[in-house]
């Protein structure tokens, strides 16, 4: 066993440790730090995992945007969760557990972690990393894959993310700044 | 050794189910919203796990290297990370209105006020 | 706001590097990891620290909404741009191969313009979600 799997168990073990607390604990803005802790941890195992470009973002993303988006609308909502009279624990327990054994049951075939036989690099993977660098030119093929092979996919998640934008600011607005209340309006 | 092999994919469905237990068992709706980005980052762990050659380095081609991790993974998560945060802040901005609305961001109390949900 | 000395100093020194970073993420993303999801949310994170240091005012001032909407919208239109051009130029639509005299000339310019789309797009949108959250008022 190497160092990068003994930083992997760890790192998922708190990630694990942390998701009890959140669901454990009532004030809200407790449940919005540990999750930017939560996504941070999470960028971490991504490192380990050879996904720098992944890591990148979701430290960028989870760590700091999504963290203050929570933390805005908390602002404007309640602090506290109040306790719940008409949820059932045991009724989302049986749910989870139910649901939990079935996906357990069904990794139970895949293959081992970091097996380079498994199906997943068979397929187009091969392709992408001998050919991309003759094709596409550029040393990075997460880049080549993102913008050239998958150009149509990034394309939509491009648009996906102007229309999320669109979204927020119909349903929120946007307000004027207030020096220049007086002037023409910016938006 | 086989929990050892299978450990990232464990701990993943873990998270996930720990993200849907929040969702169903919460009343709080901000709190359903962090329930469901832990689902989603837990479908992240499983994703990039997936990806994960042994003795394989990042996907970035260097001189004298054969092995690399898979790209297609990280492509995919990459742009799901950012989709994500967008459809994320839109959930939230539903709640402000939704409190804006009912003056409160608690499902029960919701139910209260409005008969017809 | 005026007794976060040690904040501010701190701020004024970091959002210039993060800023920096981000265009580093963005241009040198074909030879090291990054790109425009990346560059777009660091850059956007860097402002933001901004904003919560100084002000939401001040950060308008300083990077307006409407440029920001605009450019939004100019990132989505410069990514379909490059395939219609590439339409016109008689490849398949995205097909960057077309763009230059060389097919691993076109697939760079292709790329960087794709990638530069996309970090104006997911820049100017996160900041614009950061806006329309932290400037909504309170029972508004």
């Amino acid at each position: 066993m190497n160092l990068d799997s003994v930083i992997d168990i760890l790192l998922l073990a708190f990630m694990a440790v942390i998701a009890i607390a959140i669901v454990r604990i009532r004030d809200l803005f407790g449940i919005a730090m540990l999750f930017s802790i939560f996504s941070l941890l999470s960028a971490g195992v991504f490192t380990v995992m050879d996904a720098a470009d992944v890591a990148f973002t979701e430290a960028a993303v989870g760590a700091g945007i999504s963290t203050i988006l929570m933390l805005a609308t908390l602002t404007r909502t309640a602090r506290k969760e109040k306790p719940s009279n008409s949820k059932n624990p045991a009724v989302a327990l049986i749910v989870v557990f139910v649901t939990g054994a079935l996906l357990v049951f069904g990794t139970s075939d895949l293959p081992r972690f970091g097996d380079p036989q498994a199906p997943v690099h068979q397929h187009v993977a091969p392709r992408y990393i001998e050919e991309s660098p003759k094709e596409i030119g550029i040393p990075n093929m997460v880049t080549s894959v993102l913008a050239s092979y998958r150009g149509y996919d990034t394309l939509g998640e491009t648009t996906v993310i102007f229309t999320a934008g669109i979204a927020v600011m119909a349903l929120l607005g946007m307000r004027r700044s207030r020096r220049r209340e007086d002037d023409e309006e910016i938006d | 050794m086989r929990f050892l092999q299978l450990y990232n994919y464990e701990i993943a469905i873990f998270l996930a189910m720990v993200g849907l237990y929040i969702v169903v068992s919460s009343g709080n709706l901000v709190k359903k919203i962090a329930g469901l980005s832990m689902f989603q980052i837990s479908v992240f762990i499983l994703y990039i796990s997936m990806g994960v050659v042994e003795g394989g380095t990042v996907p970035i081609l260097i001189e004298g290297v054969q092995r690399y991790s898979n790209p297609l993974p990280h492509v995919l998560i990459l742009t799901a990370i950012v989709v994500g945060v967008a459809t994320t802040a839109v959930a939230l901005s539903l709640v402000i209105r939704i409190n804006e609305a009912y003056g409160t961001a608690e499902e029960d109390e919701i139910h209260e006020q409005d008969e017809s949900f | 706001m005026l007794h976060h000395t040690v904040l501010r100093v701190v701020a004024k020194l970091l959002v210039p590097v993060i800023l920096l970073f981000a265009f580093y993420v963005q241009f040198h993303g074909d030879y090291s990891p990054g790109g425009g999801f990346q560059a777009g949310v660091i850059f956007a994170a860097g402002i933001i620290l901004y904003a919560l240091i100084f002000g939401l005012d001040d950060t308008m001032q300083a990077v307006p909404p409407g440029v920001l909407k605009i450019l939004s919208a100019s990132g989505v239109l410069l990514y379909a741009g490059v395939g219609i051009e590439t339409l016109l130029l008689g490849g398949n639509y995205l097909d960057y191969d077309f763009l230059a005299h060389e097919p691993t000339h076109g697939q760079h310019l292709g790329i960087f313009l794709v990638e530069l789309g996309v970090g104006v797009t997911v820049a100017s949108t996160m900041l614009l979600l950061y806006y329309a959250f932290a400037g909504r008022e309170q029972g508004q």
